[in-house]
């Protein structure tokens, strides 16, 4: 069953940079991978599949009305364990956030603070920044 | 279907005492000591590189080679009357004879340099066939080819309305050979010597024949198979060869079209300039012959010359014992590889193979896999290998593959081994 993330994203940072090196990091990922909150089955259609990875990635993003604030509700699933684990930190940075918030967020400046343009291979790059492009597309028709 | 072959049983031609009488002088550290690049010590020690069928590491003969001609007497080629050029042209016309007597040539004429696999197989595609191929006629490919000696014969057929033919394929991965799709309406049969996933040798002294017989001409797609093993044009009667220097331990961005004289003066130039030409006028030009007039703009005239001292190299070293190494590591690669639970390997058995491995381990993703390789210094390939007709038939998208050169060790084969293993820990297969 789907559930909200358990870390936020500062937390989620944190415990990152505290790490050694790019070894424990990449575990750590991993280990997000494997407490992504299940992705329905239904949703596994080719309108959710994130183009431009060369991993098979579906994203899907909903409004969500509450006390008359929008939020964006991110699920995503991969079926590679490493980008399981950076759909985990982007679920972190923008799912439960408002279309304002999406829009205003330094995703570059996070990825460089992670080490991840100089850890990931270019096709995984090009697959994050397809999923943030997508993101903050879907974030844009909503944002005020 | 099942792309599988569980026997790694030895080939025939390995387990005479012949071949452990040439093996005992190839020693594989002697020869990884000639390559800096894998003689450094990375934090896992030195770099296990396994991924030569992409592009082969450069022994110190070829690089002190591209240093001397940058250093010495670099000029422009076919042009200068000083001396440098006059050098260049010497050293151009001596790489080009090495490489004619390399793989089978009948003169050096006959080898023209271009830029690479991809690039000569589109010259031979557009300037041999876009003449000569007319609607019904057909052209038949293999389904195990590189996009580069695929796409362009599919293009070729949609722009002149040709039908383009599958060669079909056992279920291991080999050609059907009973099940040949040649027939009277043929014109072009392109085949890879060997495939760069599956590892598949094919026989293209028979696909030649039947070519043949059939009025057809055979185009060679040989950068996989020309690194590994013996090359003859004239014994296989193949009409074009191509292939690329970088996968035989030479410099990118140059490769050769050979052809049997009578062919490559049919191929006409699809590239125009610089010394392919012999008169221009405001109406007509006129071309020079061969392998000028496939030559067109400045050469890459550093890695030509590299490429012929990377094939002194080779021949030096003995090709005949680098394949008998290289497929002794891959016996002991499919051995090892098999026993590790979920594995699953493409492509026919060692007998049938060169030194290419293939495979798939349960529904791991072949890039986590490849990442994980890489924290072990374990450099493989992954992906679809340029190939996505062939994966197609596979029934996966990708596939992480581990290719051997001459400076592999049995080593090597076991950080692999145990570089899968770490992988599966990590990744919670275990």
């Amino acid at each position: 069953m789907s559930q909200a993330p358990t870390m936020t994203i500062e937390e989620l940072l944190e415990e990152f940079e505290e790490l050694l090196d790019w070894e424990e990091q990449c575990d750590f990922l991993i280990d997000l991978g494997f407490e992504l909150p299940e992705f329905p089955t239904d949703y596994k259609s080719e309108a959710n599949i994130v183009h431009g990875c060369q991993s098979l990635v579906w994203l899907v993003a909903e409004p969500v009305d509450e006390h008359g604030v929008t939020t964006i509700k991110i699920q995503a699933d991969s079926d590679a364990m490493i980008v399981k684990g950076l759909i985990a930190v982007l679920l972190a940075t923008y799912s439960g956030k408002t279309p304002q918030q999406i829009l205003e967020t330094d995703i570059e400046g996070q990825f460089e603070r992670m080490g991840l343009n100089q850890h990931l291979s270019s096709t995984r790059r090009n697959g994050l920044h397809g999923m943030v492009q997508r993101i903050r597309k879907f974030a844009a028709q909503y944002a005020v | 279907m099942v792309w599988f072959s569980a026997s790694a049983s030895l080939p025939r031609n390995m387990q005479s005492d012949g071949m452990n009488a040439s093996t005992s002088q190839f020693d594989p550290v002697a020869v990884r000591e000639q390559f800096p690049i894998l003689n450094q010590q990375l934090r896992q020690g030195h770099p296990v590189f396994l991924d030569s069928a992409a592009s082969a590491q450069k022994p110190t003969a070829v690089i002190d080679k591209e240093r001397e001609v940058e250093e010495q007497y670099f000029a422009n080629a076919y042009r200068g009357r000083y001396s440098f050029g006059a050098r260049v042209d010497e050293e151009l016309e001596r790489s080009r004879a090495v490489l004619a007597d390399f793989v089978g040539a009948e003169s050096p004429s006959c080898v023209a340099f271009t830029a690479g696999t991809t690039l000569g197989l589109n010259q031979v595609a557009f300037g041999w066939g876009r003449r000569r191929i007319a609607e019904g006629d057909e052209i038949v490919i293999t389904p195990m080819e590189h996009h580069a000696n695929f796409v362009p014969w599919q293009q070729l057929a949609k722009e002149t309305g040709a039908t383009l033919k599958m060669w079909p394929m056992t279920t291991d991965g080999r050609l059907e050979m009973s099940e040949s799709p040649v027939t009277s309406r043929t014109k072009i049969v392109a085949v890879c010597a060997m495939s760069n996933v599956l590892g598949t040798v094919n026989p293209v002294a028979k696909i030649a024949a039947a070519a043949h017989e059939a009025g057809a001409i055979v185009v060679v797609d040989g950068a996989q198979s020309v690194p590994h093993s013996p090359t003859d044009v004239g014994k296989d009667d193949i009409d074009f060869l191509v292939f690329s220097g970088h996968k035989l331990y030479g410099p990118t961005g140059v490769g050769v079209i050979c052809g049997r004289p009578d062919r490559l003066e049919e191929l006409e130039p699809i590239v125009f300039g610089g010394h392919m030409i012999r008169r221009v006028t405001d109406q007509e030009s006129e071309w020079a012959d061969c392998p000028a007039r496939l030559e067109a703009g400045t050469l890459p005239i550093v890695q030509a010359i590299a490429l012929g001292t990377a094939i002194d190299w080779i021949t030096d070293t003995g090709l005949d014992q680098i394949h008998a190494h290289e497929q002794s590591l891959l016996l002991a690669a499919t051995q090892q590889l098999q026993d590790i639970p979920g594995m699953t390997i493409y492509g026919p058995d060692v007998a049938h193979k060169g030194a290419i491995v293939a495979f798939r381990m349960g529904d791991l993703h072949p890039e986590d896999l490849a990442a994980m390789l890489d924290r072990r210094g374990v450099f493989t390939r992954h992906g679809h290998h340029c190939t996505m007709p062939l994966h197609e038939r596979l029934g996966v998208t990708a596939t992480t593959r581990a290719s051997f050169a001459a400076y592999n060790t049995i080593d090597d084969v076991e950080a692999l081994v145990d570089a899968i293993r770490f992988a599966r820990q990590k990744l919670r297969l275990a």
